[in-house]
Parts: structure tokens; sequence; C-alpha cells
């Protein structure tokens, strides 16, 4: 009985989860509002807008690619949503539709990159961050974008629905059981697992891994957008470089989940402690008055250490 | 004749393709120009293209052993910050004050490398937490921009030699032939060759593979501090935005692809990245040559790497089997 609970607990994810207990009694010492309800709340919160953007990589990533252009798809679906609510009243009820569309489109660009022309994802994810970028900076004519977020955008990053609960979390927990549900239940999501342990053998057994590929990119393209658009409601208008924070925190909760950046291995679960775990770091250090630099030290000796305990790949003489 | 002049052509050849478009690009540029080819606008068009160049050798050193160096743009961004602060005063403090910048470039470079050998993480991951470590030290180091820097050595390294060669080549040159060629040829080099194309196989020839991966991160990370210590030559100071690293280790891994290093490992040069870095910058001025408005700066460099990214794809004319493929 015993044995069997162990072997469904991955120690990675204990881990994370134990990490973030661990994070709100350290920092319960300091003040007792870390275990408030509103804090709480308040966390995940800001947690969903980076829960969002990773539930994309985190797919990317279990197929064995990496997708780097997360900081300016985010920019294209705040900025594309918010210009779209410039428009007038049908812009506005389309807002949130056309700022996905975008980074779906930009994810598709980024799919049939690395499906069809075969370079690394890496080169060709950062070409398409480039474009994107090089196209915002055009449509803005290299201002920041005036044009300010909508009603609906508005309500579903700061509103909040039944018990209190903020709209935003809601929203990453229907993203996440959308995402969860692919993965673990349909063909797309063993796909998705063998293709990134070996990309040859899924080929070979007759999975359609191209079509599969250019779906994972495309997601995470719209999830990336879907971020922004998040974002854009939350500070109430887009700016140009509002994604740029993403990327890296973003792949570091996928890792710190236990999710092998080498790909096939993993699950969404980690993902979610890894990025409640970030979040929360960053908000402690920041009520403790923890100087930036402070933060930034820290934030990096804690993934280090934690991927160190659980993390390490295998020895060459196993 | 040599007989195996064949292999030599196909090793070098991203090192050659490199260099080629380099000199169409920058026959572009010098000929458009208004103010024709001078010792100012070589000058100038060096100092801006060595920075990036240098890094690029240093994603290189670690791009071979197959790892990637995300922390590389960080190095920069905190030996320039190091550097506004030690490099001045008499030429005795200045040159300690150098040395004393090479060796936190090496420090960094060196635990970088020492996770990913004996705590068995993935280079991409270290690098970005260690990245953001090195990041945290340059703020620390440096909250507002300001600084100062030797004025001496400053105008030495950045102006125009006699003759009008621009001083940066020279720059560039030094860990071209101090850094890169002693690497190449020595037996820690192949052994960063031997494990970029196969670890396991070098690992079981007996390839000392911890020493080879550590000497590629540490001069990778020595490589840095000397392109941050030559951005401190230029601007005179030192200022520590997070976009500043980022842009430059993007643009590092995006350089060094289209200088024929390959991100699988084990294929490659250095001497290729370089010739790429100088043509991503002459690319990105040629808008300024036609006079052009820069607002498309951005978009025209991502749509030239888009391009170069959709050219590499050639090679799969070449795939006879799909299989090939699929690694």
């Amino acid at each position: 009985m015993l044995g069997t609970i162990r072997r469904h607990i991955d120690p990675a994810i204990a881990s994370a989860f134990g990490c973030i207990v661990a994070l709100l009694l350290l920092g319960s010492l300091y003040s007792s509002s870390f275990l408030s309800p509103e804090y709480l709340l308040q966390q995940l919160k800001v947690a969903s807008f980076l829960g969002v953007i990773a539930t994309g990589a985190v797919i990317v990533i279990l197929l064995g690619q990496i997708d780097l252009s997360v900081p300016w798809v985010v920019a294209v679906g705040s900025m594309m949503a918010t210009a779209a609510t410039g428009w007038g009243a049908l812009g506005t009820a389309l807002a949130i539709p056309v700022g996905i569309g975008c980074g779906i489109g930009l994810g598709l660009v980024n799919g049939l990159g690395v499906a069809f022309l075969r370079p690394p994802s890496m080169i060709v994810t950062l070409a398409v961050n480039a474009v994107a970028q090089g196209l915002m900076v055009v449509h803005t004519g290299g201002f920041s974008a005036q044009d300010a977020s909508s009603p609906a955008m508005r309500f579903i990053a700061t509103g909040h629905s039944l018990f209190g609960i903020p709209n935003a979390l809601l929203v990453w927990a229907v993203v996440g059981s959308a995402a969860v549900f692919p993965l673990t239940r349909t063909t797309f999501g063993r796909v998705v697992y063998a293709i990134g342990n070996r990309e040859r053998a899924a080929y070979l057994s007759g999975a359609r891994t191209r079509a599969v590929a250019m779906t994972a990119f495309a997601l995470s393209g719209g999830l990336s957008a879907f971020g922004g658009v998040l974002l854009a409601g939350y500070a109430s208008k887009a700016a140009q470089a509002m994604g740029d924070p993403y990327l890296l925190p973003a792949i570091a909760a996928v890792v710190l989940g236990g999710t092998s950046i080498l790909g096939g291995r993993g699950n969404y679960l980690g993902t979610v402690a890894g990025v409640i775990l970030i979040t929360l770091l960053q908000s402690i250090l920041s009520v403790m008055q923890i100087e930036e630099f402070g933060r930034h030290v820290i934030c990096g000796v804690v993934i280090i250490a934690m991927l160190l305990i659980y993390g390490r790949g295998r020895r060459h003489s196993d | 004749m040599n007989a195996d002049w064949p292999y030599h052509l196909r090793e070098h050849k991203g090192t050659l393709l490199a260099f080629a478009a380099f000199v169409v690009m920058f026959a572009i540029y010098a000929t458009n120009h208004p103010a024709g080819l001078n010792a100012n606008v070589a000058t100038t068009a060096a100092n801006k293209g060595v920075p990036l160049a240098i890094v690029a050798m240093a994603q290189t050193l670690v791009v071979l052993t197959s790892g990637i160096d995300l922390s590389a743009g960080m190095v920069l961004v905190l030996a320039n910050c190091v550097a506004s602060s030690i490099v001045v005063g008499t030429p005795l403090m200045t040159a300690l004050g150098v040395l004393g910048v090479l060796l936190v470039g090496c420090l960094c470079g060196a635990i970088s490398g020492l996770i990913v050998i004996y705590g068995r993480l993935q280079p991409i991951v270290t690098t970005v937490a260690t990245g953001a470590v090195y990041y945290g030290a340059a703020l620390a180091q440096r909250r507002v921009p300001g600084g100062d820097v030797n004025a001496t050595l400053a105008d030495a390294v950045t102006g125009p030699l006699p003759g009008g060669v621009p001083a940066s080549l020279a720059v560039l040159l030094a860990p071209v032939l101090v850094v890169w060629l002693p690497f190449r040829r020595s037996a820690i080099g192949r052994a960063a060759y031997a494990i970029g194309s196969s670890e396991v196989a070098a690992y079981m020839s007996g390839v000392p593979i911890r020493r080879a991966k550590f000497v590629a991160y540490t001069l990778s990370g020595l490589l840095a501090s000397i392109a941050g210590l030559f951005v401190t030559c230029i601007t005179y100071s030192a200022e520590a935005p997070a976009a500043n690293g980022s842009t430059y280790t993007l643009y590092s891994i995006a350089v060094v692809v289209l200088g024929g290093v390959s991100l699988f490992g084990g294929l490659g040069s250095a001497v290729g990245a370089i010739f790429s870095a100088l043509m991503f910058r002459t690319i990105g001025d040629l808008l300024f040559v036609f006079n052009l408005d820069p607002i498309w700066q951005p978009l025209f460099q991502g749509v030239v790497l888009s391009a170069a990214v959709c050219l590499g794809a050639l090679r799969l004319l070449r795939v006879r089997n799909r299989l090939d493929l699929y690694g």
C-alpha cells in the first residue's frame, strides 16, 4: 500500500510542493499575513499569468523543443488585443480572440519552421521572436501602445467571481484542465511524449509527428498571447517589453516542476507547483524588502539548489 | 595538392560562407555609405561589431560541447559593471583592474561549468539560473548607470590605429590568437569537439570529458568578460538593464548558428561565428546607409534571420532518406 502511494508521488513534484509550504512557513515567521487567505489568493492571481504562459511552454518542452518566442508573442497578444479595442464596438467584443489568434498564427509559423525546415527549434523561435518584435515596433511607430484594454480583458484579469476567487485564477484553472486532458488522455498527448522521448521511433510507428509538433507550437503561441491579453487586462494597457520577464521564469517553472528539458518526461501538476513556487518566492522576497539584486541572486541559487536535489542527469557509467 | 581537401572544404564550409556573406554585406555597406569608407566609418562599424563577435566566440566554445550558455550576456553585463569601477586610475591600477575583470569572467564561466559537470544539470537550465545570479551581482555593483573607465585605455582600444585600421579589430584578433587557436589545436579542444559529436563515444574512448567541458565554460566566461570590458571602453560607463544581457545572449545564439556552428555540437568554428556576428551588425546598419526609417530596423533584422533559417533548410534537398530528418 505504502509502496503504491510512493510510486505515484513524483519526488520532484513532492519537493516543489514541500518547498512552497516551507516558504510560506518561513514567511509566516516574518509576518503572519503570509498565511492569510487574501495574500494567498492575491499570489495565485499573479501566478495565473505566468501559469497560462507556462502551460504553453510545458507542451513544447515535453516535445523536446523550446519556444524562445514567448517575450514578443506575449507582447503581440496584448498589443493586438488592445489595438482591436480601439476599432469600436465590434473590435472591443473581439479583442480577446484577436489577441489569441495572432499568437496562434505566430505559433503556427514556429511549428511550420520546426516541423518542415528542421533547424533546432531554438533558432526558429528566435527568428519568429525577432520578426514579432519588428512588426510591433512598426505597428506602434516605436512608441508604447496607446490603446487601453477592453472591459472584458480587465474583467478576466482583475475581477472576482464566486466566493471572491479571482477570475484570473479561474482562467488558469480552465486553461490547465484544458491542457491536462489532451496531454494525458488523447493520442495527441501520447505522441507529444513519444516525440519527446525519441522522435524517430514516433515517426516510424506512424505517428503524425509534423502535425503534432505544429499543433503544440500553435498552442504555445496562443497561450503566450493569452497570457499577454491577461497581462494587458491587469495593467489596463499594453506595453512593448511586457513579455520580457516571462520567458525565463516560464522555463524555470516547467523545469522546477520536474519536467525534463530534453522532453518526454514530466507532467502539468509539476508545472503548477513550479509556477506557484517562483511567484511566491519573488513575492516573499519583495515583501521582505530584499533589494532587486538580492532577489535575482536568491532566485538563481534556489533554482540550482532544487535541481541539484532532484533534477540531476545520469552518470556516464550508468 | 593535399588529397583530403574536399574533407577540409566541407568542414570549413560554414566559416567560408559566413566570411563571404560578410564581405558582400560590408562591400554594400561601404560603397553606399554617404561618407565613403574612411577610417572613422570603419572604426565605428568595427566598434559596433566587436562585442557581439567576442560573445559569439564565447558561445561557440560551449555550443561545440553540445551545451549552450544562456548566461553569456549576463557575464558581459557583470564585467561591464565591474570594469566601470575598477579599470580606473594609474596605469598599474588599470592593468590590475583589467586582470580583475577577466578573473571575474573566468570565475563565472567556471561556476557554470562546475555545476554542469558535477551537478549533472542540463546546460540550458544551469546557465539560466547562473545568469540570474550574475545579473544580480551586476545590479549590486551598479544600481544606477554610471561609473568611469581609464580614458587612455578606452581611447586606445576604440580609436583607429596608425594607418587607419580600427584598434578594435586588434582587440578581436587577440582572443582569436591567444584563446581560440590554442584551444582548437590542443587535445582539450579536440576533446570538446568529440564530446559534441557523441558524448558517450567520447567517454568510452577515454576522452577527458570533465576537463574539456570545464575549460570550454571557463574560457567562455573569459571571452564574455573581454566583451564586457570592451563595451565599457566604448560607453565610458556601465549600466545593468536585464534586456541588454538577454539581447546579447540571444543574438549570440543566432549568430553562432549563422556562422556554421551546429547547435547539436561538434561542428563549426569560432572564426565563422565572428564573421557572422560582423555580418549581422552590418546588416543592421544597412537601413541607415540607405536612409530608411530606423523604425524598420528590428523587422528587417528579424526577416534576415528568418531568411537565413530558410536557407539553412536547403540541406533538406540532399536528404535521401526521410528517417535522416529525425535524430
